[in-house]
């Protein structure tokens, strides 16, 4: 028997205020027949699922989270402009190129977290991770220093990500 | 014209436009993997312009806050690094080919075979070698 009985009820808390707030956002309304609505599927929903989860590790630091988004949302911008200007300048000079970054964070949910980063970031795209999830394959659009691409993804996006997980 | 009008048309016209280059580049891009680049990322940027300018817009017609766009990015944000990826995995694959100028064709096989890549067991070589 589960010992704490909140979370039977509520088998996942974060995701319930998600699925509630998700609701209502779609219909764009606060009625308080979509409010109940909400709640119910809120409810209902995640007891239904709540056993084909996976163990996940949790976030520590939500503030660390928020300057992480924040971070990742301004570099989406930039990575744009680079693109746009890549995209409209001369193909010739361009230097694509595949690398590989070797991975110090090991569960499913950082390397995914980093991988979708990657994509959306400054001319770089992950393609794939190596079966032992030890390494982290990246196409990269101009390829100009290889050590210096992977010394900034693991700084700028891995750091951040392995102090928010704790791990 | 006021104020409110310049900014939704402005983030009209920047979404389009990033929209237009993310095009441009999918046409125009020599290779597989360098074409999977354009839509990652012009194109998110597009539609985030595109539903800030939607944003404004309801928001000021109905004179209420509409924020449910914000989910539309969201999903969006999620969705576009996920479908990139399965993209840029199907290719390597089936083997795709890639530009003849390509660099890190190492890493290139090694990713194919979603093994550990031939560097680790170089570098264990290089360091046996430094070593002896």
């Amino acid at each position: 028997m589960d010992p704490n009985p909140r979370f039977r009820l509520f088998p996942m808390p974060v995701q319930s205020g998600l699925l509630f707030v998700v609701w209502l956002l779609m219909n764009n309304t606060l009625a308080v027949g979509h409010i109940f609505l909400a709640a119910l599927l809120a409810l209902a929903i995640p007891i239904a699922v709540s056993s084909l989860q996976h163990p996940q590790p949790t976030v520590h630091k939500p503030l660390l989270a928020l300057r992480y988004f924040l971070l990742v949302l301004m570099d989406i911008v930039i990575a744009n402009i680079q693109v746009a200007i890549l995209i409209l300048g001369p193909l010739k000079k361009m230097q694509p190129g595949f690398i590989a970054v070797p991975l110090d964070i090991k569960q499913n949910l950082p390397i995914t977290l980093l991988a979708s980063t990657v994509s959306l970031t400054p001319g770089t795209v992950s393609c794939d991770v190596s079966e032992d999830q030890c390494w982290l394959y990246i196409h990269a659009l101009n390829l100009v220093d290889e050590q210096e691409l992977i010394n900034s993804i693991k700084n700028r996006y891995e750091a951040p990500l392995k102090e928010i997980f704790g791990c | 014209m006021n104020w409110t009008e310049l900014a939704i048309s402005f983030f009209v016209l920047l979404g389009g436009l990033f929209m237009l280059i993310g095009s441009i580049g999918l046409a125009r891009l020599p290779d597989f993997y360098m074409r999977l680049h354009a839509p990652t990322k012009a194109t998110t940027l597009g539609v985030g312009s595109l539903l800030i300018a939607s944003m404004l817009f309801f928001s000021i017609k109905n004179s209420m806050f509409s924020i449910h766009e914000v989910l539309i990015t969201i999903f969006l944000f999620i969705t576009a690094p996920v479908s990139a990826h399965m993209m840029a995995k199907a290719a390597l694959h089936v083997d795709t080919q890639t530009l003849e100028r390509t660099q890190g064709s190492e890493a290139h096989q090694a990713a194919t075979a979603r093994k550990s890549t031939p560097s680790e067991a170089d570098l264990a070589n290089k360091q046996e070698g430094s070593e002896s």
